[in-house]
Protein backbone atom coordinates (compact mmCIF):
# COMPACT_ATOMS: atom_id res chain seq x y z
CA UNK A 1 0.00 0.00 0.00
CA UNK A 2 0.89 3.53 -0.71
CA UNK A 3 1.33 5.92 2.11
CA UNK A 4 -2.27 7.77 0.63
CA UNK A 5 -3.45 4.22 0.74
CA UNK A 6 -2.51 3.96 4.38
CA UNK A 7 -3.69 6.98 5.42
CA UNK A 8 -7.56 6.62 3.55
CA UNK A 9 -8.13 3.29 4.05
CA UNK A 10 -6.23 2.21 7.49
CA UNK A 11 -8.34 3.86 10.37
CA UNK A 12 -7.57 3.32 14.24
CA UNK A 13 -9.97 2.89 16.72
CA UNK A 14 -9.70 4.23 20.83
CA UNK A 15 -9.81 1.56 23.50
CA UNK A 16 -9.52 1.36 27.08
CA UNK A 17 -6.40 -0.06 28.89
CA UNK A 18 -6.19 -0.36 32.32
CA UNK A 19 -2.73 1.17 33.83
CA UNK A 20 -2.21 -0.60 37.39
CA UNK A 21 -3.47 -0.69 40.19
CA UNK A 22 -0.15 -3.13 40.07
CA UNK A 23 2.32 -0.94 37.83
CA UNK A 24 5.72 -0.42 38.95
CA UNK A 25 5.81 2.93 37.34
CA UNK A 26 3.09 4.51 39.86
CA UNK A 27 5.03 3.34 42.64
CA UNK A 28 1.95 1.99 44.92
CA UNK A 29 -1.85 1.09 44.10
CA UNK A 30 -3.13 3.72 41.91
CA UNK A 31 -4.92 2.76 39.04
CA UNK A 32 -5.81 5.10 35.77
CA UNK A 33 -8.37 3.97 33.32
CA UNK A 34 -6.42 5.13 29.87
CA UNK A 35 -8.17 5.79 26.56
CA UNK A 36 -5.97 5.59 24.18
CA UNK A 37 -5.89 5.84 20.12
CA UNK A 38 -2.85 3.78 19.42
CA UNK A 39 -0.21 5.02 21.43
CA UNK A 40 -1.36 8.24 21.96
CA UNK A 41 -3.13 9.15 24.94
CA UNK A 42 -6.81 11.07 24.42
CA UNK A 43 -8.13 10.82 28.64
CA UNK A 44 -6.67 9.55 31.80
CA UNK A 45 -9.18 8.78 34.71
CA UNK A 46 -7.61 7.94 38.06
CA UNK A 47 -9.79 5.32 39.99
CA UNK A 48 -8.37 5.93 43.83
CA UNK A 49 -9.37 3.88 46.78
CA UNK A 50 -6.70 1.01 46.82
CA UNK A 51 -5.12 1.79 49.45
CA UNK A 52 -7.68 4.34 51.87
CA UNK A 53 -7.91 4.24 55.63
CA UNK A 54 -9.94 6.79 56.00
CA UNK A 55 -7.74 8.36 58.58
CA UNK A 56 -10.02 11.57 59.04
CA UNK A 57 -12.38 9.48 60.24
CA UNK A 58 -10.48 7.46 62.47
CA UNK A 59 -9.37 10.42 63.93
CA UNK A 60 -12.90 11.43 64.76
CA UNK A 61 -12.55 8.45 67.59
CA UNK A 62 -8.60 9.28 68.75
CA UNK A 63 -7.38 11.55 71.07
CA UNK A 64 -4.69 14.87 69.42
CA UNK A 65 -1.71 12.59 70.82
CA UNK A 66 -2.78 9.36 68.53
CA UNK A 67 -3.65 11.72 65.39
CA UNK A 68 -0.13 12.13 65.36
CA UNK A 69 0.64 8.51 64.79
CA UNK A 70 -1.94 8.30 61.81
CA UNK A 71 -0.20 10.99 59.65
CA UNK A 72 3.30 8.87 59.02
CA UNK A 73 1.07 7.17 56.97
CA UNK A 74 -0.20 9.41 54.55
CA UNK A 75 3.07 10.45 52.43
CA UNK A 76 5.42 8.12 54.31
CA UNK A 77 8.68 9.96 52.69
CA UNK A 78 7.69 12.87 54.71
CA UNK A 79 6.64 11.94 58.02
CA UNK A 80 8.31 13.92 59.96
CA UNK A 81 6.50 17.11 58.57
CA UNK A 82 2.97 15.08 58.65
CA UNK A 83 3.78 14.76 62.38
CA UNK A 84 4.63 18.40 62.52
CA UNK A 85 1.52 19.94 60.64
CA UNK A 86 -0.57 18.13 63.32
CA UNK A 87 1.79 19.51 66.42
CA UNK A 88 1.44 22.61 64.98
CA UNK A 89 -2.35 22.62 64.57
CA UNK A 90 -2.82 21.19 68.09
CA UNK A 91 -0.16 23.53 69.22
CA UNK A 92 -1.60 26.70 67.70
CA UNK A 93 -5.42 25.43 69.18
CA UNK A 94 -3.85 25.52 72.77
CA UNK A 95 -1.66 28.69 72.47
CA UNK A 96 1.45 26.91 73.37
CA UNK A 97 4.76 28.42 72.03
CA UNK A 98 7.67 26.00 72.08
CA UNK A 99 10.72 26.21 72.97
CA UNK A 100 13.61 27.74 70.40
CA UNK A 101 15.01 24.32 70.70
CA UNK A 102 12.26 22.42 69.40
CA UNK A 103 11.64 24.75 66.40
CA UNK A 104 15.16 24.20 65.26
CA UNK A 105 15.61 20.08 65.91
CA UNK A 106 11.97 20.23 64.09
CA UNK A 107 12.95 22.77 60.73
CA UNK A 108 16.76 20.44 60.65
CA UNK A 109 14.95 17.05 60.85
CA UNK A 110 12.45 18.45 58.11
CA UNK A 111 15.07 19.25 55.81
CA UNK A 112 16.80 15.83 56.25
CA UNK A 113 13.56 14.74 55.53
CA UNK A 114 13.27 16.29 52.43
CA UNK A 115 16.54 15.29 51.09
CA UNK A 116 15.89 11.55 51.65
CA UNK A 117 12.81 11.73 50.30
CA UNK A 118 13.91 13.62 47.49
CA UNK A 119 16.87 11.40 46.92
CA UNK A 120 14.54 8.44 46.29
CA UNK A 121 12.96 10.08 43.73
CA UNK A 122 15.68 10.67 42.10
CA UNK A 123 16.29 6.89 42.33
CA UNK A 124 13.11 5.95 40.96
CA UNK A 125 13.64 8.35 38.63
CA UNK A 126 16.24 7.15 37.00
CA UNK A 127 14.94 3.72 37.20
CA UNK A 128 11.47 4.52 35.53
CA UNK A 129 13.02 5.85 32.83
CA UNK A 130 15.22 2.57 32.18
CA UNK A 131 18.28 3.81 34.60
CA UNK A 132 18.71 1.39 37.58
CA UNK A 133 22.02 3.01 38.45
CA UNK A 134 20.70 5.66 40.13
CA UNK A 135 18.76 3.99 41.98
CA UNK A 136 21.40 2.47 43.82
CA UNK A 137 23.82 6.12 44.43
CA UNK A 138 20.75 7.07 45.86
CA UNK A 139 19.92 4.74 48.49
CA UNK A 140 23.82 4.52 49.20
CA UNK A 141 23.03 8.69 50.48
CA UNK A 142 19.29 8.07 51.51
CA UNK A 143 20.79 5.01 54.05
CA UNK A 144 22.97 7.77 56.37
CA UNK A 145 20.63 9.84 56.86
CA UNK A 146 17.72 7.19 57.74
CA UNK A 147 20.99 5.73 60.59
CA UNK A 148 20.83 9.57 61.57
CA UNK A 149 16.50 8.81 61.97
CA UNK A 150 16.94 5.98 63.79
CA UNK A 151 19.70 6.77 66.21
CA UNK A 152 17.72 9.93 67.39
CA UNK A 153 14.27 8.51 66.95
CA UNK A 154 13.91 4.54 66.74
CA UNK A 155 12.27 4.58 63.66
CA UNK A 156 13.33 4.49 59.33
CA UNK A 157 9.82 4.89 58.29
CA UNK A 158 7.18 6.02 60.54
CA UNK A 159 8.68 8.45 63.01
CA UNK A 160 6.53 9.61 65.40
CA UNK A 161 9.25 11.80 66.40
CA UNK A 162 7.09 15.59 67.22
CA UNK A 163 4.81 15.31 69.80
CA UNK A 164 1.84 18.12 70.58
CA UNK A 165 4.01 20.51 72.50
CA UNK A 166 7.51 19.54 71.64
CA UNK A 167 9.67 16.17 70.78
CA UNK A 168 9.11 13.34 72.36
CA UNK A 169 12.69 13.17 73.89
CA UNK A 170 15.95 15.33 72.86
CA UNK A 171 18.26 14.45 70.01
CA UNK A 172 20.97 11.71 70.28
CA UNK A 173 24.34 12.61 71.13
CA UNK A 174 25.35 11.60 67.74
CA UNK A 175 23.04 13.68 65.99
CA UNK A 176 25.27 17.10 65.37
CA UNK A 177 28.43 15.28 64.13
CA UNK A 178 26.52 12.64 62.18
CA UNK A 179 24.42 15.21 60.69
CA UNK A 180 27.26 17.16 59.84
CA UNK A 181 29.71 13.96 58.50
CA UNK A 182 26.18 13.39 56.44
CA UNK A 183 26.02 17.04 55.04
CA UNK A 184 30.02 17.12 53.95
CA UNK A 185 29.57 13.45 52.48
CA UNK A 186 26.79 14.34 50.22
CA UNK A 187 27.88 17.71 49.21
CA UNK A 188 30.80 15.75 47.22
CA UNK A 189 28.08 13.08 46.32
CA UNK A 190 25.46 15.44 45.18
CA UNK A 191 27.56 16.47 41.77
CA UNK A 192 27.78 12.82 40.74
CA UNK A 193 23.94 12.80 40.35
CA UNK A 194 24.12 15.59 38.18
CA UNK A 195 27.07 13.86 36.10
CA UNK A 196 25.09 10.44 36.14
CA UNK A 197 21.81 11.81 34.78
CA UNK A 198 20.77 15.66 34.32
CA UNK A 199 22.95 16.17 31.39
CA UNK A 200 22.20 12.70 29.61
CA UNK A 201 21.09 12.99 26.57
CA UNK A 202 18.79 10.39 26.29
CA UNK A 203 16.89 11.79 29.69
CA UNK A 204 16.72 15.27 28.51
CA UNK A 205 15.00 13.96 25.35
CA UNK A 206 12.55 11.90 27.78
CA UNK A 207 11.95 15.45 29.84
CA UNK A 208 12.39 18.64 27.90
CA UNK A 209 8.80 19.77 26.46
CA UNK A 210 7.02 16.60 28.17
CA UNK A 211 4.38 17.28 30.60
CA UNK A 212 3.35 20.65 29.92
CA UNK A 213 1.86 22.73 32.88
CA UNK A 214 1.47 26.49 32.52
CA UNK A 215 1.48 28.68 35.96
CA UNK A 216 -2.20 29.57 35.79
CA UNK A 217 -3.17 25.67 35.81
CA UNK A 218 -0.97 25.16 38.31
CA UNK A 219 -2.84 27.10 40.51
CA UNK A 220 -6.17 26.55 39.51
CA UNK A 221 -5.84 23.12 39.96
CA UNK A 222 -4.00 24.00 43.27
CA UNK A 223 -0.78 22.38 42.12
CA UNK A 224 2.12 22.91 45.20
CA UNK A 225 5.39 21.80 45.90
CA UNK A 226 8.13 20.81 42.94
CA UNK A 227 4.90 20.53 40.44
CA UNK A 228 4.21 24.14 40.66
CA UNK A 229 7.50 25.54 41.34
CA UNK A 230 8.39 24.01 38.08
CA UNK A 231 5.90 26.35 36.45
CA UNK A 232 6.85 29.32 38.19
CA UNK A 233 3.87 29.53 40.48
CA UNK A 234 5.94 30.64 43.78
CA UNK A 235 4.12 28.19 46.25
CA UNK A 236 6.43 27.47 48.76
CA UNK A 237 4.69 27.51 52.25
CA UNK A 238 8.12 28.01 54.09
CA UNK A 239 8.17 31.03 52.46
CA UNK A 240 4.67 32.32 52.26
CA UNK A 241 3.66 31.27 55.70
CA UNK A 242 6.94 30.75 57.73
CA UNK A 243 6.29 28.24 60.58
CA UNK A 244 9.65 26.44 63.15
CA UNK A 245 12.60 28.57 62.48
CA UNK A 246 12.38 28.96 58.55
CA UNK A 247 12.11 32.80 59.15
CA UNK A 248 15.33 32.56 60.54
CA UNK A 249 17.04 30.99 57.72
CA UNK A 250 18.51 32.22 54.34
CA UNK A 251 17.04 29.98 51.69
CA UNK A 252 16.03 30.63 48.21
CA UNK A 253 12.65 29.25 46.73
CA UNK A 254 13.46 26.57 44.10
CA UNK A 255 11.77 27.87 41.24
CA UNK A 256 11.58 27.30 37.37
CA UNK A 257 9.49 28.59 34.52
CA UNK A 258 9.52 26.28 32.18
CA UNK A 259 6.95 24.04 33.23
CA UNK A 260 8.16 20.68 31.81
CA UNK A 261 9.16 17.15 33.23
CA UNK A 262 12.83 18.40 33.25
CA UNK A 263 11.73 22.12 35.36
CA UNK A 264 10.06 19.96 37.81
CA UNK A 265 13.22 17.48 37.92
CA UNK A 266 16.00 20.80 38.54
CA UNK A 267 13.47 22.28 41.25
CA UNK A 268 14.21 18.86 43.60
CA UNK A 269 17.76 19.00 42.96
CA UNK A 270 17.92 22.66 43.63
CA UNK A 271 15.58 22.25 46.55
CA UNK A 272 18.75 19.65 47.73
CA UNK A 273 21.37 21.87 47.90
CA UNK A 274 19.16 24.51 49.69
CA UNK A 275 18.48 22.17 52.07
CA UNK A 276 21.64 21.68 52.93
CA UNK A 277 22.13 25.18 53.16
CA UNK A 278 19.88 24.81 55.91
CA UNK A 279 20.53 22.44 58.32
CA UNK A 280 23.98 24.06 57.77
CA UNK A 281 22.87 27.42 59.42
CA UNK A 282 21.31 26.22 62.03
CA UNK A 283 23.11 22.91 63.35
CA UNK A 284 26.26 24.23 64.73
CA UNK A 285 23.53 26.53 67.29
CA UNK A 286 20.65 24.23 68.39
CA UNK A 287 19.77 26.69 70.90
CA UNK A 288 19.09 25.68 74.49
CA UNK A 289 15.65 24.79 76.08
CA UNK A 290 12.77 22.45 76.75
CA UNK A 291 12.06 19.67 74.68
CA UNK A 292 8.43 19.51 75.67
CA UNK A 293 6.16 22.00 76.53
CA UNK A 294 4.19 20.63 79.54
CA UNK A 295 0.36 19.45 78.45
CA UNK A 296 -2.41 17.89 80.36
CA UNK A 297 -2.31 14.06 79.04
CA UNK A 298 -5.69 14.81 77.62
CA UNK A 299 -5.49 17.66 75.48
CA UNK A 300 -8.56 19.25 75.38
CA UNK A 301 -8.69 21.65 72.11
CA UNK A 302 -11.15 24.94 72.59
CA UNK A 303 -14.40 25.35 70.11
CA UNK A 304 -12.87 26.66 67.19
CA UNK A 305 -11.46 25.70 63.59
CA UNK A 306 -7.67 25.39 63.25
CA UNK A 307 -5.68 25.05 60.29
CA UNK A 308 -1.80 24.95 59.42
CA UNK A 309 -0.07 24.54 56.22
CA UNK A 310 3.19 23.14 56.28
CA UNK A 311 5.68 22.33 52.89
CA UNK A 312 6.26 18.49 52.92
CA UNK A 313 8.42 17.20 49.94
CA UNK A 314 5.60 16.73 47.62
CA UNK A 315 4.18 20.14 48.26
CA UNK A 316 1.74 21.66 50.91
CA UNK A 317 -0.45 19.89 52.81
CA UNK A 318 -3.05 21.84 55.24
CA UNK A 319 -4.69 20.41 58.43
CA UNK A 320 -7.71 21.53 59.32
CA UNK A 321 -9.38 20.61 62.67
CA UNK A 322 -12.88 21.24 63.87
CA UNK A 323 -13.22 21.18 67.72
CA UNK A 324 -16.22 21.00 69.91
CA UNK A 325 -13.83 21.23 72.84
CA UNK A 326 -14.32 17.62 73.59
CA UNK A 327 -10.83 15.23 73.70
CA UNK A 328 -11.52 14.31 70.28
CA UNK A 329 -11.83 16.36 67.25
CA UNK A 330 -15.16 16.73 65.68
CA UNK A 331 -13.88 16.82 61.76
CA UNK A 332 -10.20 16.92 60.85
CA UNK A 333 -9.55 16.83 56.94
CA UNK A 334 -5.90 16.76 55.37
CA UNK A 335 -5.70 18.15 52.21
CA UNK A 336 -2.47 16.40 50.73
CA UNK A 337 -0.56 17.62 47.94
CA UNK A 338 -0.62 14.36 46.10
CA UNK A 339 -4.25 14.39 45.61
CA UNK A 340 -4.62 18.08 44.05
CA UNK A 341 -1.21 17.12 42.22
CA UNK A 342 -2.88 13.87 40.86
CA UNK A 343 -6.01 16.26 39.46
CA UNK A 344 -3.26 17.81 36.84
CA UNK A 345 -2.61 14.71 35.24
CA UNK A 346 -5.19 14.33 32.88
CA UNK A 347 -5.12 17.71 32.04
CA UNK A 348 -1.47 17.76 31.01
CA UNK A 349 -1.50 13.99 29.14
CA UNK A 350 -3.99 14.59 26.78
CA UNK A 351 -1.84 13.97 23.49
CA UNK A 352 0.88 12.10 24.50
CA UNK A 353 2.22 8.95 24.04
CA UNK A 354 2.18 6.31 26.80
CA UNK A 355 5.78 6.36 27.80
CA UNK A 356 5.91 9.78 28.37
CA UNK A 357 3.21 9.39 30.74
CA UNK A 358 5.93 7.52 32.91
CA UNK A 359 8.14 9.67 32.31
CA UNK A 360 5.83 12.69 33.84
CA UNK A 361 4.49 10.30 36.64
CA UNK A 362 8.06 10.49 37.52
CA UNK A 363 8.58 13.87 37.62
CA UNK A 364 4.87 14.04 39.44
CA UNK A 365 6.78 12.37 42.77
CA UNK A 366 3.31 10.62 44.04
CA UNK A 367 2.97 8.82 46.95
CA UNK A 368 -0.44 6.95 47.03
CA UNK A 369 -0.74 6.49 49.97
CA UNK A 370 -0.86 10.43 50.51
CA UNK A 371 -3.04 10.40 47.66
CA UNK A 372 -5.91 8.07 49.19
CA UNK A 373 -5.54 9.04 53.30
CA UNK B 1 8.68 37.95 51.71
CA UNK B 2 4.89 38.81 52.43
CA UNK B 3 4.11 42.71 52.03
CA UNK B 4 2.24 43.18 55.16
CA UNK B 5 0.93 46.09 53.39
CA UNK B 6 -0.62 44.59 50.16
CA UNK B 7 -2.49 42.53 52.23
CA UNK B 8 -6.03 43.11 52.67
CA UNK B 9 -7.56 43.61 56.07
CA UNK B 10 -10.52 41.49 56.90
CA UNK B 11 -12.85 44.64 57.61
CA UNK B 12 -11.79 45.64 54.15
CA UNK B 13 -12.80 42.48 52.91
CA UNK B 14 -15.94 42.34 54.44
CA UNK B 15 -17.12 45.72 52.90
CA UNK B 16 -16.49 44.37 49.16
CA UNK B 17 -17.45 41.05 49.80
CA UNK B 18 -20.99 41.99 51.63
CA UNK B 19 -21.96 43.72 48.31
CA UNK B 20 -21.72 40.79 46.10
CA UNK B 21 -24.62 38.74 47.03
CA UNK B 22 -27.69 38.89 49.52
CA UNK B 23 -27.66 37.38 53.40
CA UNK B 24 -24.09 36.81 53.45
CA UNK B 25 -22.96 35.91 57.18
CA UNK B 26 -19.66 37.02 58.24
CA UNK B 27 -17.97 35.96 61.59
CA UNK B 28 -14.10 35.96 62.80
CA UNK B 29 -15.05 33.69 66.12
CA UNK B 30 -13.12 30.77 66.63
CA UNK B 31 -10.99 31.15 63.44
CA UNK B 32 -8.08 32.85 62.17
CA UNK B 33 -10.07 33.64 59.15
CA UNK B 34 -12.25 35.78 58.02
CA UNK B 35 -15.77 33.08 57.68
CA UNK B 36 -18.44 33.92 55.42
CA UNK B 37 -21.46 31.80 55.62
CA UNK B 38 -23.28 32.01 52.33
CA UNK B 39 -27.05 31.35 51.24
CA UNK B 40 -26.37 27.88 48.84
CA UNK B 41 -28.64 29.78 46.54
CA UNK B 42 -25.47 32.89 46.20
CA UNK B 43 -22.95 29.93 46.10
CA UNK B 44 -21.92 30.03 42.69
CA UNK B 45 -22.74 33.85 41.95
CA UNK B 46 -20.51 34.31 45.00
CA UNK B 47 -17.71 32.38 44.10
CA UNK B 48 -17.77 33.70 40.82
CA UNK B 49 -16.85 37.25 41.65
CA UNK B 50 -14.70 36.32 44.24
CA UNK B 51 -12.15 34.93 41.69
CA UNK B 52 -13.16 37.63 38.75
CA UNK B 53 -13.08 40.82 40.94
CA UNK B 54 -9.68 42.52 40.53
CA UNK B 55 -9.42 43.69 44.07
CA UNK B 56 -10.13 40.06 45.70
CA UNK B 57 -8.65 37.87 43.16
CA UNK B 58 -9.43 34.85 44.93
CA UNK B 59 -7.38 32.32 42.32
CA UNK B 60 -6.45 29.64 44.10
CA UNK B 61 -8.87 27.56 46.53
CA UNK B 62 -6.03 25.33 48.69
CA UNK B 63 -8.21 23.38 50.65
CA UNK B 64 -11.77 22.11 49.99
CA UNK B 65 -13.59 20.57 53.11
CA UNK B 66 -16.76 18.26 53.16
CA UNK B 67 -18.44 18.67 56.51
CA UNK B 68 -21.10 17.18 58.52
CA UNK B 69 -22.49 19.81 61.04
CA UNK B 70 -25.14 17.78 62.71
CA UNK B 71 -28.34 18.80 61.23
CA UNK B 72 -26.55 20.21 57.87
CA UNK B 73 -24.38 19.32 55.39
CA UNK B 74 -21.82 21.35 53.77
CA UNK B 75 -18.37 22.37 52.26
CA UNK B 76 -15.44 24.33 53.69
CA UNK B 77 -13.74 26.38 50.52
CA UNK B 78 -10.54 28.14 51.76
CA UNK B 79 -9.40 30.20 49.51
CA UNK B 80 -6.27 32.70 48.87
CA UNK B 81 -5.41 34.94 46.40
CA UNK B 82 -1.56 34.39 45.16
CA UNK B 83 -1.51 38.18 43.75
CA UNK B 84 -2.87 39.86 47.16
CA UNK B 85 -2.01 37.14 49.58
CA UNK B 86 -4.98 37.59 51.99
CA UNK B 87 -7.12 34.54 52.51
CA UNK B 88 -11.01 34.06 53.05
CA UNK B 89 -12.90 31.05 54.14
CA UNK B 90 -16.63 30.51 52.51
CA UNK B 91 -18.56 28.32 53.89
CA UNK B 92 -22.04 26.90 52.45
CA UNK B 93 -24.79 24.06 53.86
CA UNK B 94 -27.72 22.35 53.10
CA UNK B 95 -30.13 21.07 55.59
CA UNK B 96 -31.62 18.50 53.21
CA UNK B 97 -29.45 15.22 54.54
CA UNK B 98 -31.87 13.20 52.03
CA UNK B 99 -30.98 14.82 48.83
CA UNK B 100 -28.19 17.51 49.66
CA UNK B 101 -27.63 19.63 46.54
CA UNK B 102 -25.03 22.09 45.70
CA UNK B 103 -23.68 24.15 42.98
CA UNK B 104 -20.26 22.93 41.44
CA UNK B 105 -17.83 25.55 41.52
CA UNK B 106 -15.52 23.30 39.24
CA UNK B 107 -14.98 25.96 36.29
CA UNK B 108 -14.10 28.68 38.76
CA UNK B 109 -11.33 26.52 40.11
CA UNK B 110 -10.51 23.56 38.68
CA UNK B 111 -9.34 22.08 41.81
CA UNK B 112 -12.69 21.61 42.98
CA UNK B 113 -13.47 18.81 40.27
CA UNK B 114 -11.35 16.36 42.25
CA UNK B 115 -12.63 18.11 46.09
CA UNK B 116 -16.01 17.62 45.05
CA UNK B 117 -15.92 13.73 44.03
CA UNK B 118 -14.37 13.47 47.07
CA UNK B 119 -16.86 15.14 49.02
CA UNK B 120 -19.62 13.35 47.16
CA UNK B 121 -17.69 10.07 47.77
CA UNK B 122 -18.04 10.50 51.94
CA UNK B 123 -20.99 12.85 52.39
CA UNK B 124 -23.28 12.12 49.74
CA UNK B 125 -23.32 15.68 48.86
CA UNK B 126 -24.23 16.19 45.20
CA UNK B 127 -22.71 18.71 42.86
CA UNK B 128 -24.78 20.67 40.23
CA UNK B 129 -23.38 21.07 36.56
CA UNK B 130 -20.28 18.75 37.45
CA UNK B 131 -18.59 16.91 34.76
CA UNK B 132 -18.87 13.83 36.02
CA UNK B 133 -20.38 12.76 39.49
CA UNK B 134 -18.88 9.43 40.74
CA UNK B 135 -17.50 7.52 43.12
CA UNK B 136 -13.90 8.17 43.58
CA UNK B 137 -12.48 6.32 46.36
CA UNK B 138 -15.34 3.42 47.09
CA UNK B 139 -16.64 0.90 44.88
CA UNK B 140 -19.66 2.17 42.97
CA UNK B 141 -22.59 -0.24 45.01
CA UNK B 142 -21.14 0.95 48.13
CA UNK B 143 -23.75 1.99 50.57
CA UNK B 144 -24.45 4.71 52.90
CA UNK B 145 -21.85 8.18 52.75
CA UNK B 146 -18.94 7.24 55.72
CA UNK B 147 -18.01 10.38 56.66
CA UNK B 148 -21.42 11.51 57.96
CA UNK B 149 -21.34 11.71 61.53
CA UNK B 150 -24.64 8.95 61.87
CA UNK B 151 -23.38 6.23 59.52
CA UNK B 152 -23.09 2.97 60.76
CA UNK B 153 -20.78 0.16 59.69
CA UNK B 154 -20.53 -2.73 62.34
CA UNK B 155 -18.43 -4.75 60.88
CA UNK B 156 -15.66 -2.29 59.48
CA UNK B 157 -15.90 0.55 62.56
CA UNK B 158 -14.57 0.03 66.06
CA UNK B 159 -16.60 2.43 68.15
CA UNK B 160 -14.98 2.89 71.29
Amino acid sequence: MTDQEVNTKMKTEEYFVNMGPQHPAAHGVLRLLLTIDGEIIKNVEPDLGYIHRSIEKMCERDSYQQIVHLTDRMDYLSSHINNEAVCLTVEKGLEIEVSDRVKVIRTIVGELTRLASHQLWWGVMGMDLGALTTYFYAFRDRELINDIFEETCGARLTMNYFVPGGLMYDIHPNFVKRTKEFIAHFRTKLPEYDRLLTGNVIFEKRMKGIGLLTKEDAIAFGATGPVARGSGFASDIRKKDPYSAYNKVDFKEALFTEGDSYARYKVRIMEMWESMSIIEQLIDNIPEGNIKEPTKAVIKLPKGEFYQRVETARGELGVYINSTGTKNPYRVKFRSPGFSNLSVLNHISKGVKIADLVATMASFDFVIPDIDR
Amino acid sequence: MINQENKMKNEDLQNIINGLAENLEFSEEGSEFLNVIVPKESLYNLCSQLKSKSDLDFDYAYCITGMDWGKELGVIYHLESTTLKHKIVVKVMTDDRENPTLDSVWDIWRTAEFHELEVYDFFGVKFNNHPGLRRLFLTPDWDGWPLRKDYVDEANMIVK
